[in-house]
């Protein structure tokens, strides 16, 4: 078994993984749905409308210089030398694309993979800062996400960056494998929410000091949560592309795989979904319909890291260690960390992506013929290199961003909604749903 | 506060990638990247403090 980037491809197959790759966008599809579904119908029509932007900006950021700095495995690249191993930090690739062929080949499906993932990493900070996150703050925070954070972390893990070595040059199993980005895609992006969350603050309201020592948060539910579990639909659609055409562009799977692949990428979501309906009717007496629909997205996401290498059984137990994460993380960052994660983007992209690493070396038989289990070790530091550089970068930039460019909202926009705020009409003008909303001062 | 969690994360960080280049056995680089993620869920901790401290105050 391999997890080196595929060198070439049959027609069939190729084929297979150009259908497989169109299938990503349902992806963004599901995440905008959820995203918007989890937030107020103040701000509806301006979380889709930012979803867009995002999309665009992250697009052409990435095709202008983002895929400069991610490069592919084996393309030209930056490397120094440290304790006598060359260890690649960055790639040296023209900016544009110049000089690609754009055809069947594996390179330039990967780059065409790329600008939707990039995509899809982009939308996660959206949920974060829900109602309160002015939308060209957004597009900017979007530039330095798709234009430098996300490349840089995908080319170390799928670039032939020094992560994706640490097989070659320090014989810790493959190196860290992450075939569908649970850490590459939806850990920077759940990072990024977290530096998001931290910079924004929560929403007016949220935290209101009672003079005890314990703060309740308001409770502000999501406003429909009919599209949230309808993005839930639309996310498996595009789950079960970005994970079969990642691990076969990416990690070198044999396109016969993708069977395995979508069954365990299914399961994996079903046993998180059903786990979470569990975990939350046995401690509210019933399923709460958000938590479940995040667990089912946290399901998704934990499944990305090994869904080509994992069997069935074990790919159910990562979906239902993820859907039993999912309601406790919501509940810690909520209550006692008084993080004010709306659409819980923390917990569904970071958690169960640092579990999805996890679970390759947990689960799966990747690198356990290097002896001592390097293949641990080797996620270990793919986890440490998301927290130690990839959160201190990201919260850096963005705290850089918010210095010269102030990213929320003001107070009098928040209170009148995103929505007539900085688009001046509501998502819903026909429906009066509280009575504080829709009412031009 | 904020900078201190924020400089342990990247400390942490700093211990792992010296693990890796300068320790030649295993069981030593297991032990020092296990010490730098311990230091990186640290700072983590006070960066969320940090955080949880301020949104408090303001409401």
């Amino acid at each position: 078994m391999t997890t080196q980037p595929i060198a070439s491809l049959s027609d069939a197959s190729a084929l297979l993984c150009t259908l497989l790759v169109f299938m990503v966008p349902m992806a963004w599809v599901g995440l905008a749905l959820v995203n918007t579904g989890l937030g107020r119908s103040r701000s509806a029509a301006h979380s889709m409308l930012s979803s867009l932007c995002v999309l665009a900006v992250a697009a052409i950021v990435y095709v202008a210089f983002g895929f400069s700095v991610q490069g592919i495995s084996g393309g030209p690249a930056h490397a120094i030398l440290m304790g006598g191993k060359e260890w690649n930090w960055i790639a040296a690739e023209p900016v544009f694309l110049r000089g690609l062929r754009f055809d069947f080949s594996p390179l330039s499906l990967t780059v065409l993979l790329q600008v939707f993932t990039v995509g899809l990493a982009a939308l996660i900070p959206l949920s974060s800062g829900t109602d309160r996150w002015r939308l060209g703050a957004i597009c900017c925070s979007t530039v330095l996400l798709a234009g430098f954070t996300y490349p840089l972390f995908a080319h170390w893990v799928w670039g032939g960056g020094w992560l994706a070595q640490l097989g070659v040059n320090y014989d810790l199993g493959r190196g860290v494998v992450d075939a569908g980005g649970a850490g590459t895609i939806h850990a920077v992006g759940g990072l990024t929410a977290l530096s998001i969350t931290w910079i924004l603050g929560p929403r007016s309201g949220k935290y209101e000091p009672s003079g005890s020592t314990t703060v309740i948060p308001a409770a502000i539910p999501a406003h429909n949560v009919v599209l949230v579990l309808l993005g839930c639909l639309f996310a498996e659609m595009g789950w079960l592309g970005l994970n079969s055409a990642g691990a076969i562009l990416f990690s070198g799977v044999q396109p016969s795989r993708v069977i395995l692949i979508a069954l365990n990428t299914t399961v994996s979501a079903g046993a998180s979904g059903l786990t979470a309906a569990a975990v939350t009717g046995i401690r509210f007496r019933r399923p709460d319909a958000s938590l479940v629909a995040n667990a089912w997205m946290a399901g998704l996401v934990a499944s990305s890291a090994g869904a080509p290498f994992l069997k069935p059984a074990a790919a159910i137990l990562v979906g239902a260690v993820a859907g039993a994460l999912v309601p406790f993380a919501v509940e810690l960052l909520e209550f006692r960390l008084t993080v004010d994660d709306s659409g819980g983007a923390i917990s569904v992209h970071t958690v169960a992506g640092i579990w999805g690493l996890c679970s390759v070396a947990a689960l799966s038989n990747v690198g356990t013929q290097s002896g001592f289990n390097g293949q641990w070790l080797a996620q270990l530091v793919g986890i440490a290199t998301l927290l130690g550089f990839m959160l201190p970068l990201t919260y850096g930039l963005n705290w850089l961003l918010n210095a010269v460019y102030r990213q929320r909202v003001d107070v009098e926009g928040e209170c009148r909604g995103m929505d007539l705020h900085e688009l001046g009409a509501g998502a819903y003008p026909e429906f009066v749903v509280h009575s504080d909303e829709f009412i031009q001062s | 506060m904020k900078l201190a969690g924020l400089l342990l994360l990247v400390a942490g960080w700093g211990i792992v990638l010296s693990a890796l280049a300068l320790l030649p056995s295993q069981i030593g680089r297991a032990g020092f990247v296990l010490a730098g993620v311990a230091l990186e869920f640290l700072g983590l901790a006070l960066l969320t403090y940090a955080h949880s401290v301020l949104n408090t105050e303001k409401g």
